[in-house]
């Protein structure tokens, strides 16, 4: 059986054409539907369609009328090991923009789970699921934050542990610092106050995250009862000053500072129990674990290429498949018919036993041929053994 | 045979504090602290069944028992990847104060000499080693919390690369194993001066030294310290272990 592949991706193609080649996970089952057996894979930075069998023209040209132009030099086209490669390395995040992101082995199993594959791309997604999770349980490719926001929050775990519960002050009601406590609240962490100059702002930031709105001037109030501090405004001054920090010797305070200019003075980091990171901290701390990810996916490729050998070992033992069950419905036929010479000259006991001891030779006979052949499948000696066992046991009808 | 055990053991443990200083070869260390331990809690078992009574009743085989302790409440932990790096701190003090047991005689298998029943010696000397091995193992963590802080205020770029516990799981770690060895040190001392009353004996400076390390640790349950000073009194009180331990031999286990 044969695996192909056809597709376009961020390696290849820019988002203009990719945003109009991307399907909806309804649309791309029905699209994987028209093909015969086929998985639709439509992310952001992929559309790829996976196929058993040789012929990858029609999903080629079902890409092409979705873009509205021709692929030529754009679409990859892959079959077999090179196709099951791109899928491991895929589910296991090596082919993302950022090294091990963990989404996108989830968006491998909803294509997968969206159809009803045959049992090539049954065994060979469920194959690219296990890589996926393998490479993220024996590697630490995915431990590390790969964004400013989501390392601002492993910071601060790495200080209070646990961030349940753990009480956030919001500083400013921008993007950036809201990227930063929904990164902290999916943490646990709660958002308790949201301060900024123009109410109407902070009170909407507050409401999405259950908290409450605050006068700028109330925040060194604030801090006596908050753990983390994220401030992003455009303001031009300081908002806040070491001198209005409370002593936090007996319960840790982190401040996040990721405006520019800076919010928060400096100094505040040298006051004991009180950590800030601006965010050029933040950058080099997501740049070192970006290169920690380079470093890990090295390994990763190791993984896949072991799971790649596995796969082209499965498929060519499906060769031999035919053979051996040819093989053991002849023996079972010839078994067969001398049981049935044997009827009426034996009792129900005895006709028991021997059905029984001829099945069971049966079986001893044809286990090393079985076991032989299937070895002999993944080497270049593979085609010859069928043929030998096809000649010997006079299959040739029957293949 | 109990002599032959003390070199799969210190061999263990020896890999173990050589092999936490990669975060490649961590794992093998953990390996090594475990078949160490193993090895080394065989031996103790052997000199249990041949000794007519308590067998560590010796400077050298009290280390012996020590060590046994502190490795033994260190795997508690320590088989935990975060807290993997506290063996480097733990392993090597571990395997020199095996040495050092071992060379004062403590791992072999002679005959105890009993000054004092066994129940006695079982209660007090297991409660006051098991105690400082307590306060070894929060030393250790006391030791990691200051490093990782410091990692924060230096604003070390490759934080998130090596992780180890975070700040508040450090502290509390710390000051729990710290209550707990203070009641164990506190029995192990009523015991021992419940003892001395019976005869006519003056406090040594082992025990002088012993009553200090619990009017330390005593000091640092009653005030709650947090932060950077919790740390330090940590490893002030374990400074007075290691003096204890190491330099006050004397005549306490004549």
């Amino acid at each position: 059986m044969k695996l192909a592949l056809v597709g376009i991706s961020h390696h290849v193609a820019p988002v203009e054409l990719r945003e109009r080649v991307a399907f909806e996970l309804g649309e791309a089952a029905a699209l994987a539907g028209t093909l015969g057996e086929a998985v639709c894979l439509s992310t952001c930075n992929r559309t790829e369609l996976y196929l058993a069998g040789d012929a990858d023209e029609p999903a080629l040209a079902a890409l092409e009328e979705r873009a509205g132009r021709s692929l030529d030099g754009l679409a990859y086209r892959l079959h077999d090991d090179a196709a099951a490669l791109h899928l491991f390395r895929v589910a296991a995040g090596l082919d993302s923009l950022v090294p091990g992101e963990g989404e996108i082995l989830g968006q491998v199993r909803s294509a997968f789970e969206a159809v009803e594959p045959g049992p090539l791309l049954d065994h060979v997604f469920r194959q690219a699921l296990a890589v996926g999770k393998r490479v993220r349980a024996e590697t630490a490719i995915g431990e590390s934050p790969a964004s400013v926001s989501s390392a601002a929050a492993a910071l601060a775990a790495q200080v209070f542990g646990d961030l349940a519960g753990r009480r956030v002050l919001l500083i400013g009601a921008g993007r950036i610092g809201e990227l930063a406590a929904a990164n902290l609240a999916s943490r646990g962490a709660v958002i308790a106050a949201v301060a900024n100059r123009t109410a109407e702002h902070a009170q909407a930031l507050a409401r999405r995250f259950s908290g409450t709105a605050v006068p700028l001037e109330e925040v060194p109030a604030r801090l006596a009862d908050v753990d983390v501090v994220v401030s992003s405004t455009s303001a031009p001054e300081p908002v806040l000053r070491a001198a209005d920090v409370p002593s936090r010797r007996r319960r840790p305070l982190f401040f996040i500072d990721i405006a520019v200019p800076r919010d928060l003075d400096p100094t505040i980091h040298e006051l004991e129990g009180c950590f800030l990171y601006d965010i050029d901290d933040l950058e080099a701390v997501v740049a070192e674990t970006l290169a920690g990810r380079r470093a890990e996916a090295e390994r990763a490729e190791q993984l896949v290429a072991e799971e790649v050998e596995r796969f082209r070992s499965w498929q060519a033992s499906l060769d031999v498949v035919p053979a051996i069950a040819s093989l053991r419905a002849r023996a079972e036929e010839i078994r067969s018919a001398e049981l049935a010479k044997l009827r009426g000259r034996l009792s129900e006991d005895e006709r028991r036993t021997v059905e029984s001891v001829t099945a069971q030779m049966l079986n001893k006979l044809l286990h090393l041929p079985t076991v032989r052949m299937k070895r002999a499948a993944v080497t270049a000696d593979g085609a010859a053994y069928v043929d030998v066992v096809r000649d010997l046991f006079g299959l040739e009808d029957e293949l | 045979m109990v002599e032959a055990l003390f070199w799969p053991a210190v061999l263990g443990y020896g890999e173990a504090a050589f092999a936490y200083g990669s975060a490649r070869t961590s794992r093998l260390a953990t390996w090594g602290v475990r078949l160490g331990w193993l090895a080394q809690t065989a031996m103790l078992a052997l000199q249990a069944t041949r000794a007519d009574g308590f067998p560590w009743t010796s400077w050298s085989g009290s280390l012996n028992l020590f060590v046994w302790l502190v490795v033994s409440a260190y795997l508690i932990w320590g088989c935990r990847p975060r807290f993997r790096l506290l063996g480097l701190g733990v392993m090597p003090l571990a395997a020199v104060l095996f040495v050092v047991a071992r060379l004062g005689g403590g791992t072999g298998s002679r005959e105890s000499q009993m000054h004092y029943g066994s129940a006695f010696l079982v209660v007090h000397v297991g409660s006051v080693l098991a105690a400082f091995a307590g306060f070894t193992l929060a030393a250790g963590l006391a030791g990691v919390y200051l490093w990782q802080e410091r990692r924060l205020k230096r604003r070390d770029a490759g934080i998130l690369r090596r992780r180890v516990p975070p700040l508040a799981s450090l502290e509390r770690l710390a000051s729990r194993t710290i209550v707990v060895s203070l009641v164990l040190l506190t029995l192990g001392l009523v015991v021992g001066i419940a003892r001395l009353r019976d005869g006519d004996h003056h406090l040594d400076a082992l025990e002088a030294v012993t009553v200090l390390t619990w009017v330390v640790y005593s000091a640092y349950v009653v005030a709650r310290p947090s932060g950077r000073r919790a740390a330090y009194l940590a490893l002030g009180g374990f400074a007075l272990v290691i003096l204890v331990r190491l330099a006050l031999a004397g005549g306490h286990f004549a």
